[in-house]
């Protein structure tokens, strides 16, 4: 499977994204945001980091760029992409996933070690890193999300640094091919860095390719 | 061209924590009595065609999900 990581001015996730592909058996390209092109791309990761400096909102001007209109086509080809911590504020503002991204509850930029528990039940111990990550949505498209199995992680008990709604930590569009969360599983590939369980969120992707 | 000045504010019932930070910040610095505080954003722009600004802030200056704005013409 062939990866394009998204690069934009102001990201900074996209060269272990790229790695965290490779280590999950793919290859990876890195994608100029003013690329329009992704002929021989299976996937699309969004980094994390701040595109344009977060201005006026998180992600609300990087979903203008030209490939994040080359991603919206391939997301409704049924193609896989995800979404990491900014990329995730993205794909909310570009309306490929469900909800909002808000400033974390206590105000505080958190940076930790958190324990999220995906839809069959398995934790996964993976870095986050933000201050802008409380998901929401109103109530009825809540309640929508969580009887279509829409919600793709949420933070095990205690977890939950930012204030999230009904602890979802990242959420999947209705076909399931692109996902969206904010903590990060590319930092989490590696032996070294104390936990491989982010490599799980690359490959449950895979079946989309 | 028309001048135009767009303020967005969180959607009431969206917990709005610097809001409520500089609500309790206030006490502290003698200020008494002052409640349900919202921190929101002003942008001041100049429109050629100011019938658009309705589509142009649901598009980009603000997200209707959790913003509320209000055009005001200066």
């Amino acid at each position: 499977m062939i990866w394009g990581v998204l690069q934009f001015p102001g990201s900074c996730d996209e060269r272990d994204a790229l790695h965290a592909c490779e280590v999950v058996g793919g290859e990876a390209r890195l994608i100029w945001h003013e690329d329009r092109d992704l002929s021989g791309v299976d996937g699309v990761v969004v980094p994390g980091g701040f595109s344009y400096g977060d201005y006026l909102r998180a992600g609300a001007i990087a979903r203008f760029s030209p490939a994040m209109e080359a991603v919206a086509e391939l997301a409704a080809a049924g193609g896989p992409v995800l979404g990491i911590c900014n990329g995730f504020q993205v794909l909310c503002e570009a309306g490929l996933l469900p909800g909002a991204l808000l400033r974390n509850q206590e105000l505080r930029f958190v940076c930790k070690q958190a324990d999220l528990v995906d839809d069959q039940g398995a934790t996964l111990s993976i870095p986050l890193k933000h201050g802008e990550g409380r998901y929401y949505a109103p109530e009825a498209m809540l309640d929508e999300l969580e009887a279509n199995g829409q919600v793709a992680y949420r933070y095990a008990d205690g977890h939950n640094a930012n204030g999230s709604v009904r602890d979802i930590a990242g959420v999947r569009n209705e076909r399931g091919n692109v996902v969206g969360l904010m903590p990060h599983p590319e930092h989490a590939v590696d032996p070294l860095t104390g936990s491989t369980d982010g490599r799980k969120v690359f490959e449950a992707l895979e079946r989309f390719a | 061209m028309p001048k135009a000045r767009v303020l967005i504010r969180p959607k009431e019932g969206i917990l709005d924590p610097q809001g409520k930070a500089v609500e309790r910040a206030l006490p502290a610095l003698g200020f008494e009595g002052v409640g349900h505080v919202r921190v929101g954003r002003m942008v001041e722009l100049e429109a050629e065609d100011p019938e658009r600004l309705g589509e142009l802030c649901e598009k980009l200056l603000a997200n209707p999900l959790i913003e509320d704005y209000e055009i005001q013409p200066l």
